[in-house]
């Protein structure tokens, strides 16, 4: 076996077994840290299906604010089985998702341009969950309807390792995704529409079908991750999961990682979310706004330095000291 | 094997293509010549269908085109290599060869059209691992024929080849079409060098302001007197 996947095995077990490991008394709070980034890791991945083709969205918070929304509402006034919730706010989700794109893909509305539509999608369903608060509870948030102990039908549980080994399969299953569409021909299609829309279509590729199957499968697979988000917090609000702030957090945490690698968008969210989470226990609440001056800081850095991300980057170090017969014969 | 009637077409309010009439046939080159804005280009996209023709007809191989989006043209057997060559600058030559064979049709016969390809630019064999952007002009012009070459077409549609070479390179690559043309490819090209391409082609047209104003034989046009002053400099 290569050492990529001796690595890769050892890290796969040590994930299983991570709950029962000791921790002492931190268990809890590892345990919460711990899924938190497995579920923002498969959105930041279901953000880089897109957004490594040049698709870049500022706004999918409101691909994650419907899902979220729309299971937590579908569970609290029908009770309907976040099961059946989720498939239909991933459905909702692409219907919307279709709605914005295809109009951008028609009228070719690509670059700056797109991103700035998508930024004004996610206020604009952040604004309207607030405007709604009859229903969403506006800026108050919502919670979850609780279910009477422990539920499978409801998808609440009172032990957090339910949530780890669920957010574990969700996060590999966004791994899976990933690898399947980079090795698809739509990852040929989408690079070529990348570089140049014209000469795409010029050889026969179907510009704004491929654009419009990506953008729903990125969307889709985001509500997915807002689905599991509301269940696992079992609250939701309409700044953490919608609005240009979440929306530039997710995309921070790819780019960091690296938007062209299986593993980037992984790597991205665990250190924002590690950094968060630190920044908070040494500051408290003395300096707010510090874990976002420094976020901003460093995402400068890293598009002028490291375009390729932290884990992008090293990939390429190591292959270039490790592999440099397999690089030279263009295996990459 | 092409044939347009009546044929126009525009951008918004603007009508950049009156009443067009020509054909193609097998195994003919053909030009389309004119002046910067008298809508050559526009020609070229109407025909490949990256624009949308207003009112005429486009029939090929007696299938009609209207209506038909950039893709589906290129399954017809219609290759278009762009103004500006549009090679894919960060892909590699080999990549930009195996997105023109993107279409199923053209996979199949992946590796016999590699061959050809590079047989007759033996210079993208030598890059084939190089990115497209890293190529001379030239050589990104012998990239976007091979690459439309590479979708098994029967018609390949040349916007401008010439564009932006170097006077040299210009007649090396004229050659090089006349190579493509020799095996058997029917061939329209629209371009502003008239002199070089009315050497190489079998008939022309002289398009000015959208309007097809005179059509001919090569040979007797590059004679016209009117022609001969106003696009051979002559």
């Amino acid at each position: 076996m290569r050492p990529g996947r001796v690595a890769g095995a050892a890290l796969l077990a040590l994930l299983a077994l991570g709950p029962f490991l000791p921790m002492g008394g931190m268990r809890q709070y590892i345990l919460h840290v711990l899924i938190q980034i497995l579920i923002w890791s498969f959105i930041g991945g279901a953000w880089s299906v897109m957004g490594r083709f040049g698709l870049v969205s500022l706004g999918h918070g409101a691909f994650l604010g419907l899902g979220a929304y729309t299971v937590t509402l579908l569970w609290n006034f029908y009770s309907l089985t976040p099961w059946i919730g989720g498939v239909a706010a991933a459905a909702l989700t692409v219907v919307v998702a279709l709605v914005v794109a295809y109009p951008c893909s028609r009228f070719q509305v690509v670059g700056h341009y797109f991103a700035l539509v998508t930024l004004a999608v996610g206020e604009v369903v952040r604004l309207l969950i607030i405007a709604e608060r009859n229903w969403t509870g506006g800026s108050l948030g919502l919670s979850l309807k609780p279910a009477t102990g422990d539920s499978l039908l409801a998808m609440q549980f009172a032990d957090k390792r339910v949530f780890y080994y669920a957010s574990l399969v969700l996060w590999l299953a966004g791994l899976w995704i990933w690898y399947r569409v980079d090795r698809s021909m739509a990852r040929a299609a989408m690079e070529a529409i990348g570089e140049d829309e014209t000469a795409a279509a010029s050889v026969g590729i179907h510009v704004t079908r491929f654009k419009m199957g990506i953008t729903m499968l990125s969307a889709g697979l985001t509500a997915v991750g807002g689905v599991a988000y509301a269940q696992y917090i079992s609250y939701v609000n309409p700044d953490t999961l919608a609005g240009i702030g979440v929306s530039l957090r997710i995309v921070f945490a790819v780019v960091l990682g690296g938007m062209y690698s299986l593993l980037g968008p992984t790597v991205g969210t665990a250190l924002t979310i590690a950094l968060g989470e630190y920044l908070r226990v040494v500051f408290g609440l003395r300096f707010i706004g510090m874990a976002e001056t420094i976020y901003g800081l460093l995402l400068i850095l890293f598009i002028i330095f490291l375009p390729s991300g932290i884990y992008g980057s090293l990939r390429d170090v190591v292959a270039r000291f490790v592999r440099p017969a397999r690089l030279a014969s263009g295996v990459r | 094997m092409l044939e347009l009637r009546r044929v126009t077409a525009g951008y918004g309010h603007f009508t950049a293509l009156w009443d067009i009439t020509l054909r193609v046939e097998a195994g003919e080159a053909v030009a389309v010549v004119g002046p910067n804005g008298s809508g050559k280009t526009t020609l070229m996209r109407v025909i490949s269908g990256l624009v949308a023709a207003r009112t005429g007809e486009l029939v090929f191989e007696s299938d009609s085109l209207a209506g038909r989006r950039a893709h589906e043209i290129v399954s017809h057997g219609i290759a278009h290599v762009p103004e500006g060559r549009r090679i894919f600058p960060l892909l590699t030559v080999a990549d930009n060869l195996k997105m023109g064979a993107f279409q199923p049709s053209a996979r199949k016969g992946f590796a016999e059209s590699l061959v050809r390809v590079y047989d007759l630019f033996p210079v993208l064999r030598e890059r084939q691992k190089q990115r497209a952007g890293s190529l001379s002009g030239g050589e990104q012009q012998m990239l976007a024929i091979g690459r439309a070459l590479m979708s098994r077409p029967k018609l390949i549609l040349l916007d401008e080849p010439s564009m932006g070479l170097a006077p040299v390179m210009v007649l090396r690559l004229f050659d090089l079409i006349r190579r493509v043309r020799e095996e058997g490819y029917t061939i329209l090209v629209v371009e502003q060098n008239v002199r070089q391409v009315l050497k190489l082609v079998d008939r022309a047209y002289l398009l000015e302001v959208g309007r097809i104003r005179m059509e001919g034989r090569a040979a007797e046009l590059s004679e016209q007197d009117f022609v001969r002053k106003a696009y051979v400099g002559l």
